[in-house]
């Protein structure tokens, strides 16, 4: 018999299995979070050129292991509790096969703790991207296979509770959208761990010497069709999320709910096919397929992140209309609750993810501008922007939110708690910015000395180039020290943090659910649909959210402006064919 | 408090679309479709575009074909790396090997060149700076680039892929010569 509690203060349903799942799978982000934040530190540190902390070894070492613990472990055991919320908990669901979900966890545990002790032996600096035919140990390859099974059969068990949530009609009328979205993170996801499988298994079995060869090329072009959808995965859940925390603290609802699907419906559709952007100055890939597939597939997906950056702020902001803030074009924005860190974490990436995001990867994924900025610091410093900004800051958003309602512990040292989104969010946006410039210039990623100490030959990068670098990682300290100050409010919270009625122990914080007398066998409520729509508003022909509508232009005007710059700046160099 | 509650219209797909979200996706439907043509015209109308011509090739061909460049060009050393000076219009072959571009180009300015770049071993980056000039080099393909260096000056060849522990030390040169 599936056992439910109720949580006191939202009214959310959490099947026993599924919340010590949703527990496990968030504390062991959170302990990837950290090892990458510390590893973050000592990257930025040595790619400060005045400080240059590590030796090369050991920061091509900290290297990989940053990429893989933040990107990869972090994330993807983050999107496994957000997809255990969004079917069990949010459909009020018992969780299919919860004997499954440990399987999951066990298997993403044991490949993350696997590849990370390949990395710090030594012998696999070979960054996340595995390029062959340099080798790493065979363990790391096989950790992250284990990783990604452990996360497929995840997303199995996500649409299986779907199906039971389905048959037992847990739920009245359609999916919530929040749901939605994970479905299409989830489905992204089973594509994405295929082209994963195609390209690793292969790989370690060459590792281990039972394959001779592995032509770099193809590796290159399969390997991105893991590296790039799994990025989508991220896009997908990040809105999600922003649509959860919407929904949250506004109580606001979709502008339109075919709108927002079907742009979720376009990220299946195109997101995962657009591969090639990353590839765009490789030998032996033609123009053709290149415009096609940076155009027709991503453009139609960037088409959708650009329609739910309207309608998600647009929500909001009818949302607060609503409640009478209604002075100006921005008096909802400025009457939001930016004290409250699971709104300004939400804002903040939505904001970053959309300006420095968005536009830098739209531009640097236009096919013949590429070629000034593949490979430059320009790259980590966009997706800093989208994954360490946004998907990383929503996530950082919803566990504010859950610490209470999941953990039963109430927040320790609010006021820090305040500041921190600003503070993660302010000092990543300084590195992601000044880095832009730096890789501008020319500055190569991965590199451990812009001075080329011990090179034959020599070449001097300008001194600007030098200064935009120390003030990104100037910046970056600042964001280490947000995150710190996340994972000491968010983990101290679970120790320290008062108890909440029904109340939880240590140890209850860290996986198990709560004390059994809060559970009951009754099944909870069909989950109603939502109040139907007020009279006028939605659907009208009006401009709802013109605050929004500014906004949106804002950002139509910069991207415009920044895009052309860069082909005024393509037409600068030397002429090719 | 509905994003995460199922839509309070049944039949959610049948509720029409406000005007904002129409106006806004038609102004984002235009400007994607402006990026796409911007490609394909710089293409025809623009000087910067990706070599859409490569080979597959092995190490061994491909070193041959660089010493064959060396043995007839070859105009003097610098640092224990020959210097090459090819005529103008024809193949000049360089390639990247853990840790080095080889052989020093020294081309002429606004001359066009077919240049040929492989690897010897592990994946490298052709980053030409500071004209920021970024191309993938894999081992196995031969791309062959048609440039014109239309500024004089010494240019430095930082290898941009990360190729192992001495990846920093990897650079070369280009002097384009008025
Ligand atoms: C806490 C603040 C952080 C700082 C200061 C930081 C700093 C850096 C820097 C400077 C690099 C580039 C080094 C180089 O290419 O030479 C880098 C690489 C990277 N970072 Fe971060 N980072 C932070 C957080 C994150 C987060 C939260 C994520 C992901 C969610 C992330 C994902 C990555 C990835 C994937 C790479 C690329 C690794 C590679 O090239 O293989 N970082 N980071
Ligand atoms: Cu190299
Ligand atoms: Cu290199």
């Amino acid at each position: 018999m599936a056992q439910f509690r109720t949580c006191p203060d939202t009214g959310l349903y959490f099947h026993k299995s599924a919340e010590s799942l949703i527990k496990a799978n968030a504390v062991a982000a959170a302990v990837a979070l950290l090892v990458a934040g510390i590893l973050a530190l000592l990257v930025v540190l040595t790619r400060w050129q005045a400080v240059h902390l590590l030796p090369a070894d050991q920061f091509y070492m900290a290297l990989t292991a940053h990429g893989i613990d933040a990107l990869i472990f972090w994330i993807i055991f983050f999107e496994m509790a957000v997809l255990y919320v969004a079917s069990s908990t949010l459909l009020r669901c018992r969780l299919a096969t919860p004997a499954w979900g440990w399987v999951q966890f066990l298997l993403m545990l044991i490949g993350a703790v696997m590849t990370n002790v390949a990395i710090f032996q030594g012998s696999s600096s070979v960054m996340m991207t595995s390029y062959v035919p340099m080798q790493a140990a065979p363990h790391f390859y096989l950790g992250l296979i284990l990783f990604a099974v452990g996360a497929l059969i995840g997303c199995f068990i996500f649409f299986g509770t779907l199906v039971v949530a389905k048959q037992e009609k847990t739920y009245d009328g359609s999916i919530p959208l929040v749901t939605f979205g994970a479905v299409t993170a989830a489905i992204i996801a089973v594509f994405t761990i295929a082209s994963g499988a195609i390209i690793l298994i292969p790989t370690f079995l060459w590792s281990i010497g039972y394959i001779a060869h592995i032509d770099a090329e193809m590796y290159r072009v399969v390997w991105w069709g893991l590296g790039h959808s799994s990025q989508q995965i991220n896009v997908a859940a990040h809105v999600a999320i922003w649509y959860l925390i919407a929904g949250l603290v506004f109580g606001a609802r979709p502008m339109s709910e075919k709108v927002s699907r079907t742009a979720y419906l376009l990220y299946i559709l195109f997101l995962q096919l657009a591969c090639a952007h990353h590839i765009l100055v490789d030998p032996g890939i033609s123009s053709e397929w290149k415009v096609f597939n940076t155009s027709y597939a991503m453009y139609l997906a960037v088409l959708a992140s650009l329609i739910h950056g309207l309608t998600v702020p647009g929500s909001i902001e009818v949302a607060q209309r609503g409640k009478g803030f209604n002075n100006g074009l921005f008096e909802w924005l400025r009457k939001a609750p930016w004290e409250n860190p699971v709104f300004s974490s939400m804002f903040i990436s939505l904001v970053v993810f959309g300006f420095l995001g968005g536009i830098t990867g739209v531009v640097m994924g236009t096919e013949q501008i590429n070629l000034i900025i593949h490979n430059t610091i320009y790259v980590p410093a966009h997706f800093h922007a989208t994954v360490a900004v946004g998907t990383t800051m929503a996530f950082m958003g919803v566990t504010y939110f859950l610490i209470p309602v999941l953990f039963r512990r109430q927040m320790i040292l609010p006021g820090l708690a305040k500041i921190q989104p600003y503070l993660f969010g302010g000092g990543m946006t300084i590195m992601v910015l000044f880095m832009l410039g730096a890789g501008t210039l020319g500055v190569s990623r991965r590199h451990w000395d812009m001075d080329f100490t011990g090179a034959a030959l020599g070449f001097d990068y300008p001194g600007m180039a030098y200064t935009l670098m120390g003030i990104g990682a100037f910046g970056g300290v600042i964001g280490v020290l947000g995150g710190g100050a996340f994972l000491l409010i968010t983990v101290g919270s679970l120790v320290f943090g008062k108890k909440l009625e029904p109340s939880a122990g240590l140890l209850q914080s860290f996986g198990l659910p709560l004390a059994a007398s809060c559970y009951s066998n009754q099944r909870p409520e069909t989950l109603p649909r939502a109040a139907p729509l007020p009279v006028e508003g939605h659907g009208s022909s009006s401009f709802e959210a013109p605050g929004t509508f500014v906004l949106a232009m804002v950002l139509l005007v910069s991207f415009i402006v920044y895009y052309f710059i860069n082909w005024k700046y393509l037409a600068s160099v030397w002429p090719l064919s | 408090m509905t994003s995460f509650m199922p839509p309070a219209d049944r039949f959610w797909w049948k509720v029409p679309v406000g005007r904002q979200e129409i106006v806004w996706i038609l102004i984002a439907l235009t400007w994607c479709l402006i990026m796409f043509f911007m490609m394909p015209y710089w293409h025809i109308y623009g000087k910067q575009n990706l070599s859409n011509e490569a080979y597959q090739t092995t190490p061994a061909k491909f070193g041959a074909k660089v010493q064959e460049g060396i043995d007839q060009n070859k105009v003097g050393e610098e640092a224990g790396l020959p210097i090459i000076h090819p005529p103008a219009g024809s193949d000049v072959y360089m390639l990247a090997r853990l840790w080095q571009w080889w052989p020093i180009l020294e081309l002429e300015k606004n001359k066009t060149y077919r240049l040929h770049l492989s690897s010897m071993d592990w994946q490298h980056g052709f980053s030409v700076q500071p004209i920021n000039i970024n191309m993938q080099v894999v081992p196995g393909y031969e791309m062959v680039l048609t440039v014109t260096p239309d500024q004089a000056g010494e240019y430095g060849v930082v290898c941009n892929e990360y190729c192992g522990i001495g990846h920093h030390t990897m650079v070369g040169k280009i002097y384009v010569k008025e």
